[in-house]
């Protein structure tokens, strides 16, 4: 069954230098375990391939069901160094809302 | 001690809406009016504007914003904590001054916190011991020194509870974190120590959810933004805080927004890294510790959270110039939008390639497309797209270069492909590349300093 990040969940990107950071909260416990079980750090580089150009971190927040990554080398320098429209990373988080999840049933 | 005091945050950033801290003081109670002015950028911007006027470096808003919040501020007893004093915080305090004299207020303590600016005490620094080196490339500051524009210490929140300790009315600092704002006036108020962890990690949990203003009350809310009521009239939060750490967040009744568990919660995720190692100079928060308890009617209670000791490091923020760079844009109508936008950038590059030019970067987004998402923006058939604004950006060490090419966009209009518009403005103005340099400096190399100016 194919899952709508979008419908399950919702969150907020930042910046952080040149990494971004993109917080992603589930609306349930249902969906914190959807995005705990599917939202790997694999499969969300993958998701930004050609976006974030460097490693991931992940880390899980169960107290608020979340999980946050932070995306290494993904905002062309960062701060007032990128020339990207978004250079903070602003759109990020809708970015991996896009993402569709295998989820079994 | 007091039972509880309510903190108001009044801007989240330089440029944040003008009349909200107003408003925190006005349409209900508060003990403390708490703002963020300084961002990464905003110290060079400062410390060029005191360069050239030894009376300037600070955030400039501030005189006219207290000439209209101060007399309320000193009939309610609210105090003003504020990190816009810059580079020049003593500059700011007595704009302050001048200010309340103009408003006949026959007493008013001003606190200053300084000794955050260390850009002129680097090679002291150095001298003693201070092992600076880039946090993220380990490169050593010997190369970098002499061209910093800025040079600043995160302080945390004890510098101001010193100030309110000394009866200060109102606080100004220079480069303090957002979190210390909202923190220190727990320390003073529940006399907190500072070995009490989890309750300097709950006030630094707070100071992240009112320092980027409305973002905790429905701005910029990525879930259903369209429930969140009078967005015109938005109110920033305010945290009541209790002695044994807990925090609720709310909001003026008065005033739009929202504050339930999804709007705290994206607040709570933004611009964090580990989140069992929040770092600041008071305390390492644990944010997995947190427990959010909606109350109803816009009340949020944050309570449980655990922390450890802080580190033995202030974080330096460092700043220098590192070139030019410039951005512009062009926009196409249907039909063929993106095709002829593609096309431009194309010219454009073969221009500024004929030219010899010498640039670090050139960046072509099309707005409308995939200026956002970039690759993972859904293709739309070029019958659809109405129109594109096609922005190239470049950026260079030389600024002849990136003059060149402001100059090479608005002949495209003329000698590019058609139904093109939206060249406003002028030329695109090579425009200082500031870029940071952060490192770590031990605490007992810098010792905050607090002085009170008053009427």
């Amino acid at each position: 069954m194919k899952i709508k990040l979008l419908d399950i969940a919702h969150g907020r990107s930042g910046d952080k230098g040149d990494a971004a950071n993109v917080g992603i909260i589930a609306y349930d416990d249902k969906g914190y375990e959807i995005i705990k079980n599917h939202l790997s750090k694999e499969v969300v580089k993958k998701h930004f391939e050609g976006i974030c150009l460097g490693n991931i971190d992940r880390y899980e927040l169960p107290n608020i069901r979340a999980l946050n990554f932070v995306l290494h080398n993904t905002l062309g320098g960062g701060g007032t160094v990128s020339l990207k429209l978004d250079a903070q990373g602003k759109t990020l988080a809708a970015a991996l809302l896009r993402l569709e999840l295998d989820v079994e049933n | 001690m007091k039972e509880k005091i309510r903190i108001a945050s009044g801007q989240g950033f330089w440029g944040d809406l003008i009349d909200a801290p107003y408003y925190q003081v006005t349409e209900g109670d508060v003990d403390y009016l708490v703002m963020d002015y300084l961002a990464e950028v905003t110290m060079s911007i400062l410390q060029k504007q005191k360069n050239k006027n030894p009376e300037l470096g600070y955030a400039k808003d501030i005189p006219g914003l207290m000439e209209r919040i101060l007399p309320v501020c000193k009939e309610k007893n609210v105090k003003v904590i504020t990190n816009g004093g810059g580079v020049n915080p003593e500059a700011c305090a007595n704009a302050i001054l001048k200010v309340a004299e103009k408003l006949n207020i026959k007493k008013l303590k001003v606190a200053v916190v300084l000794g955050d600016n260390i850009k002129d005490r680097l090679d002291d620094l150095i001298e003693t011991g201070a092992e600076l080196k880039n946090m993220e490339s380990g490169e050593a500051i010997e190369q970098f020194k002499d061209k910093f524009l800025s040079a600043n210490v995160y302080f945390g929140a004890f510098p101001i509870v010193e100030a309110l300790q000394k009866g200060a009315d109102i606080v100004i600092t220079g480069r303090t974190t957002d979190t210390g704002l909202t923190l220190a006036p727990m320390i003073y108020e529940f006399g907190w120590e500072k070995d009490d962890y989890n309750l300097l990690s709950a006030g630094t949990i707070a100071g992240h959810i009112l320092e980027c203003g409305a973002q905790s009350t429905g701005g910029n809310f990525l879930g259903d933004w369209q429930s969140v009521e009078d967005m015109a009239n938005i109110g920033f939060p305010i945290a009541e805080a209790f002695p044994n750490g807990d925090v609720i967040i709310t909001k003026h009744e008065s005033l739009g927004g929202k504050v339930d568990l999804a709007t705290v919660s994206e607040q709570l995720v933004y611009e964090i890294g580990d989140p069992k190692e929040y770092i600041t100079p008071d305390c390492v928060a644990d944010f997995t510790s947190i427990h959010l308890e909606d109350l109803g009617n816009n009340r949020v209670k944050v309570y449980g959270i655990t922390g450890n000791k802080e580190t033995e490091f202030y974080k330096v923020s460092c700043s220098y110039a590192d070139g030019y760079s410039a951005s512009g844009s062009l926009t196409y109508s249907w039909p063929q939008a993106l095709t002829k936008a593609k096309a431009a950038d194309k010219i454009l590059r073969k221009r500024l390639e004929k030219l010899n030019l010498s640039f670090d970067e050139i960046r072509t987004e099309f707005v409308g497309y995939n200026a956002c998402h970039g690759p993972l923006a859904v293709s739309i058939p070029e019958d659809e797209i109405n129109e594109i604004m096609l922005r190239i950006s470049v950026r260079s060490s030389d600024y002849q270069s990136v003059e060149r090419f402001g100059k090479e966009l608005a002949p495209l209009i003329l000698t590019g492909p058609p139904s093109v518009t939206g060249f406003a403005g002028g030329r695109p103005k090579p425009r200082e590349v500031v870029a940071y340099w952060p490192a770590l400096i031990r605490k007992t190399l810098v010792e905050p300093k607090v002085e009170i100016m008053e009427l």
